[in-house]
């Protein structure tokens, strides 16, 4: 049985062989003394791998991977806002009501996903597939008002547009 | 200076097709400017960008030659190039469209900036929001190693320049210079007391140049067509030009370049489509980035969007983002929300901002709600002071600022708010 059945059986994070090939592309981007500057991306690539969270197993066994304190992963994993450390649905739908969204419409927006997943913001909806978050600035603002889900922006909304985005979604 | 003008220099290929490919960049010429720069000597390159005027366009306007010329060229020790690309204070959204539509340029800025103080490694730090932004950046990056534009001898003149995207991850304070240091070096992007300033002590230890998008993306223009050329356009002491994202309520919210000095009426009305309901519509605007202090519309009539004309109106260029607000919004609110975003963003390490922006958003709070005494807007003032200046990055003082802005243009509607438990606007 290879390492990697093992490590499934025991329910042990561990990274694929493609996620272990990006770290060592990730490393390279910093000189070998300073390994530490390399947490922030392999927090983003676990994150990913692990289901869109980041569990304790999972920093802890970052921490090992790494070889570095556990609590230098912890601490940084708690200061960063994109670091979920609980369970996020599927779709992570993150709405910006900061002034420029908020001057433009973002009630409206929260309104709609609100009306329409069935959930309020912080919450998640019931089959698991949508997290709504209220969010500070995005950085989009003459597109506003506008909204993120996982990876996208979705700028100049209106009720059809967040509507029509939710629909679009596999 | 034409108020109108047309002179472009972080704009001149965004509204091309494929600007952001490495075919289309060096059809317009991008590249060509690094290749001759890198012919003149670094002490050439310094003085051009001194004689240019540019400021730092993140923010803090500071001059940049000036910061290039503190990297002591005669240590040892490495030295690091970082492009500040976590865009993220509330209205300012204008490096993000350099991002997506001339990485090249930026590149291409960054290799002179390199090549001037000495860098062999750089690191575009960008905010972590940004996926598709960082994704077509490292595609740019791919792009310019696979041309010979970067890497241990870039356009075979022996020249060595590495260049790596690092993404932040939602911390706003990591846009201060030394908190996106720490980030960068895989902490928690709390910012590091000054002196020492990072062109002495920065990343991992060695003399460290930051820049934003925006400034480095002007480089190559000022280059090529030298420090004097760019020194004349703008006004004095404001040379050239300047991105200015315009959101809230204007007709065409969008992200305009406009030579510096240009007047706020002008920006507005020519390049932004005019307030919503017309000029008289107009209730304030917050001309630099939620940080800035708000501007009354009768000052808005007259003021000049330069560093100088900011300050003498009582507020300041910041990014550029102006905010705009018609007659229909509760300035208190406004503020409110604005207060809850700064205690959200603290990094809590020291006691002024981290208890002083909790303080601030729940007295906000408490005003907007309608359960605010005349005693909680002398408290805010109070606390402002005990903010302001006293805290390890200006992250306080950006807080505080909106605060004390507000109070002094608007202090009827605060009053109002107390006296009647809701907002003058309904």
């Amino acid at each position: 049985m290879s390492e990697l059945q093992q490590d499934q059986r025991s329910e042990k994070p561990r990274f694929s062989p493609e996620a272990r090939q990006e770290i060592e592309g990730i490393y390279k981007r910093y000189p070998e003394a300073y390994r530490q500057s390399a947490v922030m991306p392999i927090l983003h690539l676990a994150q990913r791998e692990f289901g869109g969270w980041l569990s304790p197993e999972v920093l802890a066994y970052i921490a090992e991977y790494m070889d570095i304190p556990a609590m230098r992963v912890y601490e940084v994993a708690t200061f960063y806002t994109m670091y979920n450390l609980k369970p996020v649905g599927k779709y992570h739908v993150q709405v910006c009501t900061n002034i420029s969204c908020w001057l433009c419409g973002s009630d409206m927006v929260m309104g709609s996903l609100a009306e329409k997943l069935k959930v309020k913001g912080g919450e998640t909806s019931e089959d698991g597939r949508f997290t709504l978050t209220e969010v500070e600035c995005l950085g989009a603002c003459v597109n506003a008002p506008m909204m993120q889900i996982n990876d996208d922006y979705y700028e100049d909304l209106t009720p059809e547009k967040v509507a029509e985005a939710i629909d679009r979604l596999p | 200076m034409s108020q109108t003008s047309t002179i472009k220099v972080v704009y001149k290929n965004i509204h091309l097709e494929n600007s952001h490919t490495l075919a289309v960049a060096e059809a317009q010429g991008t590249y060509s400017t690094a290749a001759k720069v890198l012919a003149m000597s670094r002490q050439e390159v310094i003085d051009e960008v001194k004689k240019s005027g540019i400021r730092g366009r993140g923010g803090a306007g500071f001059p940049a030659g000036l910061k290039w010329s503190f990297i002591p060229q005669d240590d040892p020790r490495p030295k690091y190039l970082i492009c500040n690309a976590d865009e993220g204070e509330p209205g300012t959204c204008k490096d993000r469209e350099i991002l997506r539509h001339d990485p090249h340029l930026l590149i291409e800025g960054m290799i002179i900036a390199a090549y001037a103080v000495g860098a062999e490694r750089g690191y575009i730090y960008i905010r972590g929001e940004f996926v598709r932004e960082a994704e077509r950046l490292q595609s740019a990056i791919d792009e310019a190693y696979q041309a010979g534009h970067l890497g241990d001898n870039i356009q075979g003149k022996g020249i060595r320049f590495e260049l790596n995207v690092h993404r932040g991850a939602g911390a706003y304070v990591c846009g201060e210079e030394t908190g996106l240091i720490e980030s960068l070096e895989g902490k928690k992007g709390q910012p590091r007391l000054k002196p020492p300033f990072p062109a002495n002590i920065g990343l991992w230890g060695c003399p460290t140049v930051i820049n934003n998008v925006e400034t480095l993306t002007s480089i190559p223009d000022i280059l090529a067509n030298g420090g004097e050329w760019y020194a004349g356009l703008g006004v004095a002491k404001s040379s050239g030009t300047k991105l200015f994202s315009i959101s809230g309520h204007v007709n065409k919210p969008g992200v305009h370049e406009v030579e510096l000095g240009i007047p706020l009426k002008t920006l507005l009305n020519d390049y932004a489509g005019g307030v919503r309901g017309g000029w008289e519509n107009l209730k304030g605007v917050i001309p630099g980035g939620s940080s800035t202090p708000i501007l009354t519309a009768d000052i808005c009539a007259e003021v000049t969007m330069d560093y100088d004309g900011l300050a003498k109106a009582g507020s300041m260029m910041g990014a550029g983002s102006v905010i705009v607000l018609d007659k229909s919004v509760c300035i208190v609110r406004a503020i409110a929300r604005l207060s809850r975003f700064y205690r959200h963003e603290s990094c809590g390490q020291c006691t002024p901002c981290r208890e002083g922006t909790g303080w601030l958003a729940q007295t906000m709070e408490r005003i907007e709600s309608g359960r605010g005494t005349h005693q909680d807007i002398d408290l805010l003032l109070d606390v402002c002071v005990n903010i302001q200046g006293k805290t390890i990055c200006a992250l306080g003082d950006a807080a505080a600022m909106p605060v004390v802005g507000a109070i002094k243009a608007f202090r009827d509607e605060f009053v109002h708010h107390v006296e009647h438990g809701r907002c003058m606007v309904g």
